[in-house]
């Protein structure tokens, strides 16, 4: 991760990653959004609406992944005061509300058809929702510390204690008895979803795994270069 | 009860917000860049 330290590097990494993800995500998300629409059968059980599954489960992860990402990026801010963390921990955190405000939503909405409701108190919704208000109050105390000009010190070490919430997040289905179904996909132990409707799943999360990463880097590409622009004015400034 | 009124707002909603957030960050990171690069020049 120290070779991204020097910015220049970065930039000349970047700038290429950020077409290439976009390029990417787009037909990635598209026949997987067209798969999951028109060609997978319906469910026995949910009928129609498991279709939703194709944008609630990647919207879920990334909201998670989000919060994750913000995480080492604290981590490498504070153990190794590498210069570029605290400018992707604060790119990150409005792509992952957005992605975690849209899990919430698509979820309520995927709700009322399957389980007669919009909301329930569950330790899955709940949790999820606390990451919500984790992320604003990250947005938040990133952007109050920068006005101050202090180095992100205080919203590492909140980034870093939010991601307790994460197992909480992940385990609330095992843990707490739910409305939410438990876990059907998993790494090691296969799917229980059957293999002619899960097939477009692996493609929409592939899409907005890389659309998430292209709009990350599009905003420290922005931040990076307002940074150099306002160095820029201050040394005319100064001479 | 019908379910694709529930499918089209939840696509809407993700296929959506998925694109304002790749056109705010294109937009913005555009502008930055575009105003680095004329401070510098000047």
């Amino acid at each position: 991760m120290h070779i991204f330290a020097n910015p220049a590097r970065f930039l000349k990494i970047a700038r290429p990653a950020t077409a290439w993800t976009l390029a990417l995500a787009v037909p990635l998300i598209m026949a997987g959004v067209i798969g999951g629409l028109f060609f997978t059968p319906r469910d026995y059980l949910q009928g129609e609406s498991v279709r939703i599954l194709y944008i609630h489960v990647p919207s879920a992860w990334l909201g998670m992944a989000g919060w994750a990402g913000i995480a080492v990026a604290s981590v490498m801010q504070l153990a190794w005061r590498h210069p570029l963390a605290a400018v992707a921990g604060r790119a990150i955190a409005p792509v992952g509300a957005t992605f975690a405000f849209m899990c919430l939503a698509s979820g309520s909405i995927w709700g009322r058809p399957t389980w007669g409701t919009w909301w329930e108190w569950d330790g899955r919704l709940t949790s999820m929702l606390i990451l919500l208000f984790l992320y604003l109050g990250y947005i938040a105390l990133a952007s109050a510390e920068r006005e101050r000009g202090g180095e992100g010190r205080m919203t590492a070490l909140f980034g870093l204690v939010g991601a307790v919430n994460l197992p909480i997040i992940h385990y609330s289905v095992l843990w707490w008895n739910t409305l939410h179904q438990g876990p059907s996909i998993s790494l090691t132990g296969g799917s229980s979803i059957a293999s002619e409707m899960l097939w477009p799943l692996p493609l929409t999360l592939f899409g907005f795994t890389f659309l998430f990463a292209g709009v990350v880097l599009m905003r420290m590409r922005a931040e990076l270069a307002r940074a150099r622009a306002e160095a820029r004015l201050r040394r005319n400034a100064g001479t | 009860m019908n379910h694709w009124p529930f499918i089209i707002a939840a696509y809407a909603l993700v296929l959506g917000g998925s694109a304002a957030l790749a056109i705010w960050g294109w937009i913005s990171m555009r502008a930055a860049e575009r105003w680095a690069d004329e401070v510098t020049r000047r």
